[in-house]
């Protein structure tokens, strides 16, 4: 074992220079689709990867049985070596973060892989899901090859004969290639593909919704030319071999090229699902074998991918040295990474792992960490085998690498030799707006809890967890109920640790609807004197702070700028003393003697406001406190914190009440997308969640549809839709920021917050924080 | 009708005869040490002493809740009971309780002060400085966000320059909890971004006095090297900057303040 993991090793540190060889991959799928038993039968599949260990079953079985107790959701990457037609080939898998409902973090891994193997579950087919990460990909120029799973399941559960099941699985391909297609015309089509064939092909077995059988995917049909000169298309053909069927849990796997190999064709594999005996099925067809083939031979090795992908991936001047480095893959080049997972390892502690596009990486390089401008020096360069880490000397550009000592990355951050464009470039600015309160169920396991917790969020930036200080609960906030499910699914059974979840809850943010003030605070020992004016802060300015994630940092005129160009005043731009949560604090007052030494505690109490607003402790958003003046006691003594900061919180919460104070709450964007018939039960589904359509648009037999709805409406509408459209309904969501909550259910949401809080039950007025 | 009553300098028997009066009289007796300590007191034994029952005081209940009605805030108290409060030094020296009184007044209720000694007299007396040569005074408080990278008030080393600058002597009240060394050390660091020479200078003696007011009390005149890392012992702790020095003032600073003669 340990000289056949060496020998691995030894063929990983040749092949990462061979880059032509190298494949970095990602698996996407909806929930349940399979992502992971297929992962870990592509790991299964590394293990027996030597030639001369193959076949010896019971090695695979303690390989597979270690994989199942080692892995939880699996490490951030994994590498393999693939002897595809007497070659190796390094193929490097990153993980997709686990739960995969929504934009960033797929995003992010997407981004550092050139291909994605697109699982779909044969039963339930396309899910809203595999459209929003399938949508994802095409977006960032990733090529999807195709896995059918769970073929088992059609067979023995709904009793399809060998006809049906083929035609089932020809709609699936269809149903795909016309996602593709919608989303990414020009890539599904090739440049000079005949577009005509194509799109064609995409639509038929569209018209069939049940039984009768589409024609496609019967596997003859030929896609496009193959001779063609242009960049061939990526539309999926089973007679390409893109795409793959099989049974990721039993191992086996079918496609076009290994049928003519194996033998094995569709009625083979029928009749051994139908016998039980798929475990024959999985030696004679391993399902790595089909899927590895498929990757290698269909998606892109770096040298190809990165010329189409940087120009989308990267907004920075293409013209550049480290943008043209980027696109030819450059490993004498300046180096370019970007994280995508970070791990933490009981010896080496955190691990940052991500694709190097640009440049070559050795131990003892400093790196720019973005966002941070600090440098990191690396104090080790690891690649993959398998799951584990190896050391080496160097790393070059097309890999997927794992960095050590880079203490100040996170999920996201790009790494790079001089300072440059990130990578990251967030369009939708997405905020946890769902949150559940975690207890762990036994209260021996709460520095556990604790300690996962932690780990989650920084390999998660789109979690964020809180602790609630009057009930010692952990809450953790989240994109949606979905992805606080798949969380707290990973903390009971990844992690071991039980929990009990409360019900998710929506988050609201308080906000002010007009001016007011001066509001004047005084610190307790009476010896101290604020004013405050506040006022909104409006909606462009806060959606510029949050898109481009202004803070007050060094560069004063660069904020100046940023703000201005939003719309604020120039003379309270440059006067910006704070931003948080889409809040600034704004310091009008002019030479007031010792106000430099009690700033800090001016912006610890307005921070306190920020985060925990005066009509039911949420989180303010776009409320601009101006200090006008402020009266201070010389002997520092007297305007310490226990004085300068109830002062200034009382004065704010006071002004924010005068201020006409509301709830906004956080609305989505729902695509819906269904059967015409169907229409009615879906709009009277959005409709009673206070959901407003803003377009739909009729495609053949399928009306899709857009609209926006509270997110607090929208919990449980996954079964809602569901039955309401008998399952044919696909849909995503995605934020769509904070809109003021309609004034008859203000006094109701604000009372219900102040009760689930413990809050006095009536609503607040400005003499409980200051008297008049 | 409220009476404030001082409790001198270190212990249970600081306090004067006529205080000892008043809160063996009152109806209740209240005390706060957040603004003084009082370094060699205990509750236990000034009710021992007294022979009265003392409630202990913290902050709040003499700021934001001294009106409360509900929880029998102190001055709500004071409408119809002979209250006491007991405070470190002499009754009137801490800011708050001027306030106090001021807001008592507000409410129409009586007040009274029965003063005893403060470390503003004591100061002078144990170091042998003159009284009258003594300029502004500042309390030197801990940075704030603790740790590095906290703000630390500049008020302090201001106040004794411009005294420095006029001949006067300069009394620095050092927060409850700060040693002599630990408001050396602030002080330092002001002057070195200030690049000031007021401290750190050939000529300017610097006094430390710890426990003023118990049976030994530490009292210890030298130049910033020496004292920064000389052991005072105990809290409380205070500081004194010595202005231009009458002949006397030099003397005593040898004899009586133990500054290594030449």
């Amino acid at each position: 074992m340990a000289t056949r993991g060496k020998k691995a090793a030894e063929k990983v540190k040749v092949l990462m220079d061979k880059t032509e060889r190298i494949r970095n991959i990602g698996i996407i799928a909806h929930i349940d689709h399979g992502k992971t038993t297929l992962t870990d039968n592509l790991l299964a599949g590394a293990g027996i990867i030597s030639k001369d260990l193959a076949g010896e079953q019971l090695f695979t079985d303690s390989y597979y049985l270690e994989q199942e107790r080692g892995i939880t959701i699996f490490a951030a990457s994994a590498s393999m070596v693939y002897d595809y037609n007497g070659e190796d080939y390094l193929i490097n898998l990153i993980d997709t973060p686990g739960h995969v409902d929504f934009g960033g973090d797929v995003t992010r891994a997407l981004r550092a892989v050139d291909g994605a193997v697109v699982v779909v579950d044969a039963v339930e087919g396309a899910m809203p899901q595999t459209e929003t990460v399938l949508r994802q990909a095409m977006k960032e120029n990733v090529k999807p090859v195709l896995f059918i799973n769970k073929v088992d399941r059609m067979i023995n559960e709904l009793k399809v004969d060998a006809r049906e099941m083929q035609a089932q699985l020809g709609k699936i391909i269809d149903k795909v290639n016309k996602l593709m297609r919608g989303m990414n015309k020009e890539k599904f089509e090739g440049r000079r593909g005949d577009a005509g064939e194509a799109g064609e092909a995409g639509e038929t077995g569209e018209a069939g919704e049940t039984g009768e059988a589409g024609e496609t995917g019967e596997t003859g049909e030929a896609g496009e030319d193959k001779g063609e000169r242009g960049e061939r298309g990526w539309k999926l053909d089973a007679a390409k071999g893109n795409v793959a069927f099989g049974s990721a849990l039993y191992n086996w796997a079918i496609s076009v090229p290994t049928m003519q190999k194996s033998g094995i064709s569709f009625k083979e594999v029928y009749d051994y699902c139908k016998q039980g005996n798929m475990k024959e099925l999985a030696l004679k067809c391993p399902a790595y074998e089909a899927v590895l083939n498929m990757v290698t031979e269909h998606l892109p090795n770096p040298l190809e991918a990165q010329k189409y992908r940087v120009p989308v991936i990267w907004h920075g001047d293409a013209e550049s040295k480290i943008g043209k480095s980027m696109a030819e893959c450059n490993r004498d080049g300046e180096i370019a990474f970007m994280v995508t997972s970070i791990s933490v390892d009981p010896h080496a502690g955190e691990v940052a792992t991500g694709r190097l596009f640009s440049g070559t990486v050795a131990k003892g390089t400093e790196l720019l960490v973005s966002g941070v401008y600090k440098k990191n020096r690396v104090q080790q360069v690891g690649i993959f085998m398998g799951e584990e880490r190896v050391e080496v000397e160097r790393v070059p550009a097309g890999n997927i690498a794992a960095l050590v000592g880079l203490k100040d990355a996170i999920v996201g951050s790009t790494l790079s030799t001089t300072e440059m464009v990130p990578f990251e470039s967030i369009k939708h600015y997405s905020e946890p707006v769902v949150t559940v309160a975690v207890e762990a169920k036994n209260t021996k396991d709460l520095p556990r809890l604790i300690e996962v917790l932690r780990r989650l969020a920084k390999e998660d930036p789109m979690l964020r967890i809180e602790i609630n200080e009057e009930t010692g609960e952990q809450l953790v906030s989240g994109m949606g109920e979905l992805h606080l499910e798949i969380t707290t699914h990973r903390i009971n059974k990844d992690e071991g640790v039980p929990i009990i979840a409360s019900p998710p809850i929506v988050v609201y943010r308080e906000t002010v609807g007009e001016l007011a003030g001066p509001v004047e605070g005084k610190s307790p020992n009476r010896h101290n004197k604020f004013y405050f004016v506040v006022e909104p802060l409006g909606e462009e300015v806060v959606e510029k702070i949050q898109s481009e994630g202004l803070t007050v940092g060094k560069d004063k005129v660069a904020l100046r700028d940023s703000l201005m160009e939003a719309g604020m005043p120039k003379e309270e731009a440059r006067k910006v003393v704070n931003i948080i949560e889409g809040n600034v604090l704004v310091d009008m007052t002019k030479g007031v003697q010792y106000l430099r030494e009690t700033m800090e505690l001016v912006q610890e109490g307005f921070k306190e406001v920020m985060l925990k607003g005066p009509l039911a402790r949420e989180k303010c958003r776009g409320v601009k406190v101006k200090l006008m003046d402020v009266k201070l006691h010389e002997d520092s003594i007297h305007r310490g914190p226990a004085q300068v900061i109830p002062a200034v919180r009382s004065a704010i919460l006071a002004a924010i009440l005068h201020a006409k104070a509301t709830f906004v709450e956080p609305v989505q964007e729902v695509f819906i997308s269904v059967p015409q018939n169907l229409l009615g039960n879906v709009t009277r589904e959005v409709q009673g969640r206070r959901g407003q359509i803003l377009d739909i648009k009729t495609e053949g037999d399928m009306v899709s549809l857009q609209s926006e709805a509270p997110v607090a409406e929208m919990f449980g509408f996954a079964s809602d839709i569901r039955s309401a459209t008998e399952g044919r309904a696909l849909w995503s969501t995605e934020f769509a920021g904070f809109k003021p909550i309609p004034q008859n259910l203000f006094g109701e949401k604000v009372l219900e917050v102040r009760k689930r809080k413990g809050l006095k039950l009536e609503m607040p007025r400005a003499s409980d924080f200051v008297s008049s | 009708m409220l009476t404030f009553v001082g409790l001198g300098l270190y212990d249970e028997k600081d306090i004067t005869l006529k205080g000892l009066e008043a809160v063996r009289k009152a109806d209740k007796v209240y005390a706060e040490f957040y603004t003084s300590p009082l370094g060699g007191r205990t509750v236990e034994k000034m009710q021992r002493v007294y022979g009265r029952r003392i409630s202990v005081l913290e902050r709040s209940d003499l700021e934001e809740n001294a009106e409360a009605a509900e929880s029998g805030g102190i001055l709500e108290l004071a409408k119809s009971k002979n209250v006491v409060l007991l405070c470190g030094g002499d009754s009137m020296v801490a800011t708050t309780h001027v306030d106090l009184r001021l807001r008592a007044i507000d409410r129409e209720i009586k007040t009274r002060l029965i003063h005893a000694p403060s470390i503003l007299s004591a100061v002078a007396g144990l170091c042998g400085l003159q009284n009258y040569k003594f300029g502004k005074s500042a309390t030197v408080s801990p940075p704030y966000p603790h740790g590095c990278g906290g703000v630390i008030s500049e008020v302090p080393y201001d106040t004794l320059k411009a005294n420095k600058e006029r001949g006067l002597h300069t009394l620095l009240f050092l927060d409850i909890s700060m040693s002599v060394n630990e408001a050396l050390g602030l002080l330092e660091t002001v002057e070195e971004r200030r690049r000031g020479t007021v401290l750190k200078n050939k000529k300017s003696i610097i006094v430390g006095i710890a426990r003023a007011g118990s049976e030994e009390p530490v009292v210890k005149a030298d130049y910033l090297e020496g004292l920064k890392s000389y052991d005072f012992g105990e809290l409380p702790h205070v500081l004194v900057v010595p202005g231009e020095l009458h002949f006397l003032e030099k003397e005593a600073l040898v004899k009586i303040a133990n500054f290594p003669a030449p």
